[in-house]
């Protein structure tokens, strides 16, 4: 069974249909690309995926349950977590202290407990700390843990806002752009580490990108999306080769 | 001022908090020393419990405007519903022989509660709302409890509490009844059990339970919902029940402070001075300055900004009018991006200056 | 009859809200600021006019240019001094400073003229209108007051949409940097909205005091937030909005204090406004905020 199954997913904003139909079946493991030019609605299909925006219509299912229409805490809590287009990190906190704002549901003691500091919150921070310094490492964070993460480089925020994530422990993670403004070095660099984490963390991802050497170079399989509809879809290699898209949006 | 690190990490923030746990009782020690030979003025010493109040009560708002990161104008009436309730309380109970020390220790809890209660309730409805148009709610509710406050007349007698909202007389109180909240009149005869040891002791309490909260899950929670709450949502932060939670501890450390002010003064009523708008901007005022999210800085602040008026007391007519041009100097001077520069430039560290964070 | 002369009072008190909101939603339009001295600025206009025809007899109409041109002065001048240093500081700091700004005018107005209540004597002396065979009066500062409220704002809407200062507002307050990138000259017309608010402020001032004939250093200070509740009530930043929300704020209240609690009426204004802004989280005309994603 697919670990994400959407069907007949569609949206329209003041009339105007953003997204038509969407179908996407993405199987346990996968590192599934979304292409497509701008305003194709591929943002729109991530903010239904993480109940930011409600469909009109269709089914969203993540390792067999329904989560369409859900709220954003419950999709995430269900193993949902994303990135965002425009990097949005908790910028006057620390870089570890965003990591383990992510951590936040699996490490839970109450506010009494914090307020009185009873052994359950040294504990629980010193656990937050040891996993988020983990997480941090996979990045190559671990020295820049006490930075504020607006003062991060750009580069370094997008993989701290994928380290975020990751550690809401999801079983799907959603990348937006994750090459976005990055120079061709760092843009290999963010390849290997996509692929680390999959491997690593046996994860599924499903990521939006423009950067087409990120694309071919890691995705197995593409969805590609024009004015809100499927346009191809099936491995890279075919789907880059689809007359169809060359014309649509490679072409171009 | 843009910082480079982040002060909250856990060794540090815990080493930040008792700094201040340590000025506080240090300042404590001084000031008994000064009463102790007799070198504090008797209008000092008259100072002392009521800047342990705004003290305790711009710690509370700065964990709502600097943590949750929103603005509220209602704060002094939060103030209000601790000072009410618990002079309530302390009336009701005055001559049913209780213990006075177990007493005052239940109306500050009782004073506390209520505010909470009070955040709670106006909270709900209120967190939906943002920026701007939470900070008129916030001040309209907080006029709506000053108001309210004038027109309830409660009185007990042998047959039990009685209330009313239009006058004394309608409350149709056997002759011996007494009186307990007479409208604007207001609770009279409170005893005086607010000192400078109890103000100090709750500043240390308030301290120790914002810091804490601060530097854990929680606040983390709550920073993360100021920061980008849309990202908070998305990592499986539940936004309401910690901005209500941040909220509701938020008034009810107002709520303590009330309690403090209302056994500070033989007369207790709601005015436009004391639990008015004037008297949360005032508050507000204390946040700003002292820096958004340093609650040293806000007792700081608290406590420079109610003595200033006092010290300047000989020139008489020009003190409020230098205390005005003080605070927009002070404002220019901490926030204008053309004096950070010139102070970068020319490193030098103002007052506050460390402490200023801009928060959005 | 007494409903309609309640409501008649109702309207006038809030036309008056309704010139005050006027300044404060125009410079919340443009400055994205809270100016809470504006409300002082109305106790400067009554001052000046109270001088000026109560001390140096001046004519009346005289004294109100007077009043309007010191107003605009220092509407300027205190942008100029105190906010302008802050435009790209947090709106909170300016916030407070504008708390500051409003202590020093109170202040100055209690060194120049002393804390003891001055009696204004109005100077709008036509005689009140009767109607319905003299059962029902109504005075003539009412009916002023509803007419100069009119004027104002039919002229400010004109204004806004006929002129190239008027439209460089609108274009100030749709978006601040790609005004200035389209040539507008932005200081010069956030600098109009201060002068073109203060103005009307003055003339709020006399209007209220012709009504409420007593005057005070803090007489400004609830009007203001009163005016503040209005713009934020019909949507701040919209025009129309602080109209609609000046006189819906002034009937609640005239007709609060007569039907229901005259100690409550300011309590049932604010619990009104809450409703509203419950249901319609940006106002009666306010645009609703959405954030991008």
């Amino acid at each position: 069974m697919a670990l994400l199954e959407v069907k007949n997913l569609s949206i329209s904003f003041g009339g105007l249909r953003a997204v038509d139909s969407f179908e996407i079946s993405i199987q346990k493991g996968q590192l599934y690309g979304l292409i497509g030019p701008n305003g194709a609605g591929k943002t729109t299909i991530f903010n239904m995926l993480t109940g930011v925006y409600k469909p009109d219509s269709g089914i969203i299912q993540l390792d067999g349950k329904d989560i369409t229409g859900k709220k954003t805490i419950d999709i995430n809590k269900a193993g949902v977590a994303r990135t965002f287009q425009n990097i949005r990190l908790f910028k006057e906190q620390s870089v570890l202290d965003n990591v383990k704002v992510g951590l936040h549901n699996s490490y839970p003691y109450s506010a009494l407990a914090s307020v009185l500091r009873l052994p359950k919150y040294y504990k629980a921070e010193k656990e937050m700390n040891e996993k988020a310094r983990e997480l941090l490492k996979v990045f190559g964070l671990e020295d820049k843990e006490n930075y504020l993460a607006s003062n991060l480089p750009y580069g370094a925020q997008r993989k701290l806002e994928i380290a975020r994530a990751l550690a809401t422990n999801p079983k799907l993670l959603l990348l937006d752009e994750p090459a976005a403004g990055m120079n061709p070095n760092e843009t290999k660099e963010l390849m290997e580490t996509i692929r680390f984490v999959r491997d690593e963390f046996d994860m599924t991802i499903l990521l939006i990108e423009h950067d087409m050497k990120l694309v071919s170079g890691i995705c197995e399989e593409l969805t590609v999306l024009n004015f809100g509809q499927v346009l191809a879809q099936g491995k890279t290699k075919d789907v880059l080769n689809d007359p169809k898209v060359i014309t649509a949006y490679l072409g171009e | 001022m843009k910082k480079m690190f982040d002060k909250n990490n856990t060794k540090k923030a815990t080493r930040d908090s008792f700094v201040t746990y340590g000025i506080v009782i240090l300042v404590f020690i001084i000031v008994q020393v000064m009463v102790g030979t007799g070198s504090m003025s008797s209008l000092m010493q008259g100072l002392l419990v009521p800047l342990c109040i705004y003290s305790i009560a711009a710690i509370g708002l700065n964990l709502c405007v600097g943590y949750l990161g929103e603005l509220s104008l209602g704060h002094a009436g939060f103030m209000c519903v601790g000072a009410f309730s618990s002079a309530f309380f302390t009336k009701y109970m005055v001559d049913t022989g209780m213990n006075e020390n177990l007493r005052f220790v239940l109306a500050i809890i009782i004073g506390t509660l209520t505010a909470a209660l009070f955040g709670f309730l106006i909270g709900i409805p209120v967190l939906r709302l943002q920026g701007d148009y939470l900070a008129i709610v916030t001040l309209a509710f907080g006029e709506i409890i000053k108001n309210v406050m004038n027109v309830l007349y409660v009185g007990k007698d042998s047959k039990g509490l009685h209330f009313s909202v239009s006058d004394a007389s309608a409350l149709k109180m056997e002759e011996e009844g007494k009186m307990i909240i007479n409208g604007p009149k207001g609770i009279t005869g409170t005893p005086h059990q607010a000192s400078f040891v109890i103000g100090i002791i709750l500043i240390l309490i308030s301290l120790i339970i914002v810091y804490n909260l601060v530097n854990s899950r929680t606040g983390r929670a709550v920073m993360a919902i100021r920061d980008n709450r849309i990202a908070a949502e998305s990592v499986g932060i539940p936004v309401t029940k910690f901005k209500l939670m941040a909220f509701t501890i938020s008034a009810a450390v107002a709520g303590t402070a009330g309690v403090l002010y209302a056994h500070n003064l033989s007369t207790l009523t709601a005015l436009p001075a004391n639990f008015g708008y004037n008297m949360s901007i005032m508050l507000l005022v204390f946040v700003v300055l002292g820096g958004m999210g340093s609650f040293r800085g806000s007792m700081i602040a608290a406590v420079l900004l109610t003595m200033l008026p006092e010290v300047l007391r000989g020139l008489s007519d020009y003190r409020m009018l230098i205390y005005a041009i003080v605070l927009i100097a002070m404002m220019l001077f901490n926030w204008a991006p053309k004096s950070i520069e010139w102070r970068q430039r020319h490193s030098l560290k103002g007052l506050f200056s460390k402490k200023t964070k801009g928060v959005q | 009859m007494s409903f309609i002369a309640y409501l008649i009072n109702g309207i006038s008190l809030g036309s008056v809200y309704a010139i005050i909101a006027l300044g404060y939603t125009m410079v919340y339009g443009i400055a994205k600021m809270l100016n809470f001295a504006h409300g002082d600025v109305i106790m400067i206009g009554c001052y000046v006019v109270f001088t000026m025809t109560s001390g140096l007899q001046f004519n009346p109409l005289l004294s109100v240019l007077i009043s309007v041109v010191v107003c605009t002065v220092l509407g300027i001048v205190v942008e100029k001094v105190a906010y302008k240093p802050l435009r790209k500081a947090s709106p909170l700091a300016v916030l407070i400073t504008a708390i500051g700004v409003s202590y020093l005018l109170q202040n100055i107005a209690l060194l120049v003229f002393g804390a003891d209540t001055k009696s204004f004597s109005s100077i709008i002396t036509l005689p009140a209108l009767k109607l319905a065979g003299g059962k029902l009066s109504i005075s003539s500062v009412a009916i002023v007051t509803v007419v100069t409220c009119v004027i104002i704002m039919a002229g400010l809407m004109l204004f806004i949409k006929k002129t190239k200062a008027g439209r460089a507002m609108l274009a100030v307050s749709e978006d601040k940097d790609a005004a200035q990138l389209m040539g507008v000259n932005v200081n010069g017309t956030i600098s109009l909205t201060f002068a073109i608010g203060s103005g009307l402020a003055a003339i709020a001032g006399v209007l209220l005091c012709s009504a409420y004939p007593t005057l005070t250093p803090y007489i400004g200070s609830m009007p203001g937030i009163k005016a503040f509740t209005a713009a934020v009530f019909g949507g701040i930043g919209s025009i129309p909005g602080a109209f609609i929300g000046g006189i819906l704020l002034g009937i609640i209240e005239v007709l609060g204090r007569a039907y229901i609690s005259s100690q409550l009426s300011d309590a049932i204004v604010f619990a009104v406004l809450i409703i509203v802004l419950l249901v319609k989280p940006t106002g009666i005309l306010g645009k609703p905020i959405h954030e991008k994603v």
